[in-house]
């Protein structure tokens, strides 16, 4: 356990460093630009997982914490002129407000009703923040990056960057939860909400504590998002795309373990880049719908699920 | 401050109504402590129901339901549990994502925790000598899916256990089973009991409740027909007819 977690670490050092590297040697910003997307759309999984995977509550509002960290990020902005890092930490804690409200709900709804309730939660924020003239409205906003600070030699560097340190929070964050009580209880009450209780476990506190965390790190990873692209509009920033395709990610990779987002990520996000840029955008939900079902059919634990089964019968031969 | 004779678990004047049916019709008992206390009743006479109002599945009114002295109406079912009352299900509830140690686990994580700070691996040695206390050691590692009724009813009172109860509640944990089965749960619940540990039982196995108890209480539709001593409750003639009557 201990041995692991030091290797984990010095992956995580490793994976920076590199990081830091490559926006040092590649003059060319495409591959930023590409990249940044991928490590994105892995915070948002990693995210997902820690309540949807653990406490089995399926959230299809990632769209509304993306949105509203984007949105967070161009208010602040705009008022202030926030930097960059001011704006993702407050995204984080309207995020966090957010999961705590969502958390308050599983109160009362379980199973398909808070899903329901989630996709409710998106509508509400997008039609507020689309009726708010301050930060652009139904037309969006044009936002003008500032000078880059050093040692960075490009803006869109510096996002990556900083989008894979959030990678690597979010990862630290979702294994912690899985080796700890934490993950452990959360399970338990996936299994059986009354019996957890009956078992001492707080069911309540540990499911709110499970959509602050979730909520605060979606709200962050889409800060940084409006500086991306200069510009941000409802329907996009909304957009239901990234609720369904952070979904998919999350179950195609397998929420069994920390390791199964992040590969979904990677690999559900790769393809839709590449087939953005060489047929067309909309190829992408059909894609996506497909390889749903393929996997859910297949393999619905996963990738990551499909390796363990393998490694099982493997280890019986 | 408590006596030490004091009752471990009064219930008084529970009255518990789903819409306008009543489940339970102003109940009162008081459970000492060490007792081996049987509750019987017809099918829906309110047995679980009283269940879920002392563990927390329920909520009722305020001090209708004292354990340790203390009202604890108020209190979510984890705080219940933590405080000692501890209770398997009708039909059994494992943890199905897990092994059988791990439901152990659980237990031994949350429940038991509470100023205890002993280590991870030190808790699976608990939760293994619980086990094998139960003669489940063997399936430690099996998935909980894979259990027999038997193991399961056993996996149930070994996690209700990890918890340390000071009062433990089983639901039927014999619905079902063979009589060489039956056996060997009732063995089971009469060594929990010497281990200091109150323990209410509910069943319909009747010579199982006639060789477990100390005292009986007879449920029929929420209302409490007889308490007292076992033969005694049997041969009460409004026992019989709600047994036989229906
Ligand atoms: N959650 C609930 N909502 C509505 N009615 C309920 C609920 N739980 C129990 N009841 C009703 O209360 C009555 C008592 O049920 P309970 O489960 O306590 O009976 P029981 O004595 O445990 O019966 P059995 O021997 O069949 O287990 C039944 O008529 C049942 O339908
Ligand atoms: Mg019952």
């Amino acid at each position: 356990m201990k041995r692991r977690g030091i290797f984990f670490w010095i992956g995580a050092i490793v994976f920076l460093v590199a990081i830091a590297l490559m926006t040092k040697l590649i003059g060319n910003e495409y591959p930023f630009f590409a990249g940044y997307v991928i490590l994105q759309f892995i915070v948002l999984a990693v995210a997902w997982s820690i309540l949807g995977g653990h406490a089995g509550y399926v959230n299809f509002g990632t769209s509304a914490f993306f949105g509203m960290g984007v949105y967070t990020a161009v208010f602040l902005f705009k008022v202030a002129g926030a930097p960059l890092l001011v704006q993702i930490a407050a995204a984080a804690a309207v995020g966090a407000l957010m999961g705590f409200l969502l958390g308050l709900l599983t109160l009362r709804m379980q199973g398909i009703f808070f899903s329901i309730a989630t996709i409710a939660l998106t509508i509400v924020i997008e039609t507020s923040i689309t009726n708010w003239r301050y930060v652009g409205g139904a037309a969006g906003i044009q936002l003008l990056r500032p000078p880059v600070t050093w040692p960075f030699s490009g803006y869109v560097q510096m996002l990556f960057f900083v989008q894979a340190a959030l990678v690597v929070l979010a990862v630290a964050i979702s294994r912690y939860i899985q080796n700890s009580w934490i993950g452990r209880g959360l399970q338990a009450l996936r299994d059986d909400e009354l019996a957890a209780e009956c078992t001492g476990v707080p069911t309540l506190r540990l499911k709110v504590l499970a959509c602050v965390i979730s909520g605060a790190l979606m709200c962050a990873a889409g800060a940084p998002a409006a500086m991306y692209l200069q510009y941000a509009d409802p329907s996009s920033a909304f957009n239901l795309n990234y609720s369904v395709s952070v979904l998919a990610m999350s179950l195609i990779g397998g929420t069994a373990h920390w390791a199964g987002p992040i590969v979904g990520a990677i690999l559900l996000g790769s393809t839709q880049q590449l087939l953005t840029v060489t047929i067309s955008s909309e190829i992408n939900v059909l894609v996506l719908g497909v390889m749903l079902v393929l996997f859910v059919v297949a393999a619905p634990e996963g990738l990551i699920g499909l390796l363990r089964r393998i490694r099982r019968k493997e280890g019986k031969s | 401050m408590t006596p030490p004779d004091a009752p471990l678990l009064q219930i008084s004047g529970l009255t518990k109504r789903f819409g306008g049916f009543t489940a339970l019709d102003n109940v009162s008992v008081d459970i000492k402590p060490g007792e081996r206390f049987g509750l019987i009743g017809p099918n829906g006479s309110g047995k679980t129901t009283l269940i879920n109002c002392i563990s927390g599945a329920f909520r009722t009114e305020a001090r209708t339901v004292l354990f340790r002295g203390e009202d604890i109406t108020q209190l979510p079912a984890h705080v219940r549990t933590r405080r000692g009352i501890a209770r398997s299900f009708q039909i059994p509830r494992p943890f199905r994502s897990m092994t059988v140690v791990e439901n152990l686990m659980v237990a031994l994580d949350f429940a038991a925790a509470a100023g205890d700070f002993t280590s991870a691996a030190h808790r699976h040695e608990t939760a293994m000598s619980i086990l094998s206390g139960m003669g489940l050691a063997s399936k430690a590692d099996a998935s909980a899916t894979t259990l027999s009724q038997v193991e399961l009813r056993k996996m149930e009172l070994a996690r209700a256990m990890a918890t340390r109860p000071k009062l433990l509640i089983s639901d039927e944990a014999m619905a079902g089973l063979s009589s060489s089965e039956v056996d060997e749960v009732l063995d089971l619940l009469m060594s929990l009991a010497e281990h200091d540990i109150t323990v209410i039982m509910i069943e319909h196995i009747m010579q199982a409740v006639m060789r477990f108890s100390q005292r009986v209480m007879c449920l029929d539709a929420g209302k409490i027909i007889a308490i007292g001593a076992p033969n005694e409750v049997m041969a009460n003639q409004r026992v019989q007819e709600a047994y036989l009557g229906t």
